[in-house]
């Protein structure tokens, strides 16, 4: 790679500044590096297993039949008017795509250590690198979406177009957050295991098992800061037409989401100096 | 010439204990947290008074550490365990930042520390191979020109599409070691003390590295073994305690670190009023003698070596002799000694002298024990001194010295000359 710089260009080795943003154009020199560790994590995941990528849909498929029974008739909350199999599964799909990548992208530093004590690479790659390689995880469990759809005949609404929006901003919340917290862990292992729990606390401050009209409407601003809940909202009503599109709620998650990011980042480059001494 | 290595007033700080500091449950840190600023205040007063308190927990693991290294420079670094030596290959390789200055790299770095970096046993082979020649800093398209190249390398064209794991381990560090040959960097750093793997998989980063060094390559080589330095190195740089001790010639360096007091002489004088000796004898000097490269630190394996053993004797009429043990990679590979007692009549100063003949130690370090001793009913040693005297002995690999034209690594702690015959026995 450095075989593309020119030949009167050096690099500084020395202390980094204590705020640094992203170096884009060095994360670019990087981008076989992001692209060989992707099909790794990719092809790693569901190695010698008998349902391989199978398990990505058998997550949230289980979790759907658990809440239509507990939830939906047992407990009767309501689904919005929808069929609850798709208004569970239409929220559950994005959430662990959520929750997984925000997990992986926790340990990803203290899982590739062995990489960070030996050879340089900007080391933001790693969170960002497990946020993306679940992506495919999320497109094959998204089928079954289209399948239920088509079963319980629902019209998606025009606005379906915007799911690609709604997926970027839960992919900068889960990189946010995660690149935050690998960057602490590396140091504090507790965090590894905290950020389970986290994720499952994270849950119920989102519209999975309920809808959102259950949160009074003067408070719903303070409910979106939750990125996930305009994302998931938003999901809900560009395919089911639930609701009108939530475009409040969605831009609150958005600037959330962005300023994650930003304090994500620079954390993890204020940290990054140290990592090889503290893993 | 120019420049591919700029180190300026490089420092780096390490806490000591700075594990077991570092708080290690979240709690614990918020507690920290909310004590700080009680802490702060106490360090800040600190400030105030003599601080030797606070200086004590951190260390500098290099300190103030400048020099510039040239491309196609051949330079081994050296020095005792805890000198700096990793850490400043680490920061060479980005690993770790400096406290304080910087370094300057024009050029691609690669290490051989990373052979096998990234390698991930559920892969196959094929994966690994671009998994591991993109993490070491190759385009894909790079490991894709020389994939078959790699694939030859290795050996292992029959499993390259099965998983790793189920490789042998040989398998695994050849495959891995296929890549980082093929690695094209402009500087090579290499770090023996820290190479893991058998002699064999050694051997082959040795000849990585020659192949560098050849194609006019920087190379930066840290070992513990001189023999290696003296042989591929022309420079080398001496760490001690984090500071850099001496940059120079690599036999000049060598002999320094290997504690010789007079640098360059061979030899080795003690004051009369703290020579080493009892019962009426002191050893004054101990001086190597070598016909040729009078100048130089090496003696030539292919020359003779005189031992001179001077000794002062202060009480009349004692009998006994001289000896000499030659230590060789920490084992006695002989003794020497006067065959008779002698007299020594008169008080005075006496030599005694000693050739080793040519073609007879093996290259690399040794060092001499000088004894003087005699029997007067029981066995009486006037002088006892180890490690007397450190040397090198060079092999000039000219093709007259006992390796002949072989210039692979030789075992055993002497290397005779010995003579050889064959004839034709069959029919």
């Amino acid at each position: 790679m450095f075989h593309e710089m020119k030949n009167s260009q050096y690099t500084f080795i020395k202390k980094p500044s204590k705020f640094e943003i992203l170096n884009v154009s060095e994360i670019w020199f990087y981008k076989d590096l992001i692209y060989s560790l992707l099909i790794k994590d990719i092809k790693v995941r569901y190695a010698q297993s008998v349902l391989g990528i199978g398990w990505a849909v058998i997550q949230p498929l289980f979790f759907m039949v658990v809440f239509t029974l507990i939830f939906s008739k047992l407990a009767k909350i309501s689904t919005d008017g929808q069929p609850a199999q798709v208004f569970y599964y239409t929220a559950l799909v994005p959430w662990t795509y959520f929750s997984s990548g925000l997990i992986d992208s926790t340990g990803s530093l203290i899982q590739n250590s062995g990489m960070m004590t030996k050879v340089y690479f900007p080391r933001i790659i790693l969170p960002f690198v497990s946020v993306l390689s679940k992506l495919p995880d999320l497109i094959i469990a998204s089928t079954i979406v289209a399948i239920l759809m088509v079963w319980f005949s629902i019209t998606p609404s025009i606005y379906i177009i915007l799911i690609p929006f709604l997926i970027l901003i839960m992919v900068l919340f889960s990189f946010g957050l995660g690149a935050f917290f690998s960057a602490l862990a590396i140091q504090y292992r507790d965090i590894k295991y905290g950020i389970t729990f986290l994720t499952q606390v994270l849950m119920f401050a989102t519209p999975i098992a309920y809808p959102t009209s259950l949160i009074p409407k003067n408070l719903q601003w303070v409910y979106a800061l939750n990125p996930m809940v305009g994302v998931i909202e938003g999901i809900r009503s560009c395919l089911l037409q639930t609701r009108e599109i939530p475009l409040d709620l969605i831009l609150i998650g958005l600037a959330v989401s962005i300023a994650t990011s930003f304090v994500g980042i620079i954390y993890f480059n204020r940290c990054e100096a140290t990592f090889a001494d503290v893993a | 010439m120019n420049t591919a290595i700029s180190s300026n007033k490089l420092g780096k700080i390490y806490q000591i204990g700075a594990r077991q500091e570092l708080s290690s449950t979240f709690v614990e840190t918020l507690t920290k947290q909310i004590t700080k600023p009680l802490r702060n205040l106490k360090n800040i007063r600190q400030l105030s008074k003599n601080s030797n308190s606070s200086s004590n927990s951190y260390i500098w693991a290099l300190k103030d550490i400048n020099f510039d290294i040239n491309q196609g420079e051949v330079v081994g670094i050296i020095g005792p365990n805890g000198a700096g030596k990793s850490t400043l290959l680490k920061i060479l390789s980005r690993i770790t930042y400096p406290t304080e200055g910087y370094v300057k790299i024009k050029g691609r770095v690669s290490s051989l520390l990373e052979v096998g970096t990234g390698f991930h046993p559920e892969l196959t082979g094929r994966e690994n191979v671009y998994l591991n020649g993109t993490v070491l800093g190759m385009t894909r398209k790079e490991v894709s020109n020389k994939f078959d190249e790699i694939i030859e390398f290795s050996g292992v064209e029959t499993f390259i599409d099965t998983p790793v794991k189920r490789y042998s381990s040989g398998m695994q560090v050849r495959l891995a070691f296929a890549v980082a040959a093929h690695l094209e960097p402009e500087i090579l750093l290499v770090d023996e003390v820290l190479a893991v793997g058998d002699a064999e998989f050694q051997k082959r980063c040795i000849g990585k590295m020659k192949d560098t060094a050849n194609a006019g390559k920087t190379v930066i080589f840290v070992s513990h073994n001189m023999t290696s330095i003296s042989r591929l190195c022309d420079r080398a740089i001496l760490l001690n305690n984090g500071n850099l001790i001496e940059d120079g010639l690599s036999s000049e360096v060598i002999s320094h670190y290997l504690h010789k007091p007079d640098s360059g002489k061979n030899s080795r004088i003690w004051e009369m009023n703290n020579a080493p000796g009892q019962e009426g004898v002191k050893l004054l000097s101990v001086e190597l003698e070598s016909n040729e490269d009078s100048e130089h630190v090496w003696l030539n394996s292919t020359s003779p070596i005189k031992i001179k053993i001077n000794y002062h004797v202060s009480k009349p009429s004692l009998k006994m002799r001289c000896a000499a043990m030659v230590f060789t990679q920490g084992i006695c590979a002989f003794s020497t000694f006067e065959p008779k007692e002698r007299e020594h009549t008169q008080q005075g100063n006496y030599q005694a002298q000693v050739e080793i003949p040519s073609n007879l130690l093996i290259e690399g370090e040794h060092s001499i024990n000088i004894s003087i001793f005699g029997s007067k009913g029981h066995k009486l040693r006037y002088v006892d001194y180890k490690d007397a005297l450190g040397f090198h002995i060079k092999d000039k690999i000219d093709g007259t010295s006992s390796r002949g034209d072989y210039t692979q690594n030789v075992m055993g702690i002497v290397h005779p000359l010995l003579k050889w015959s064959s004839i034709y026995t069959y029919e």
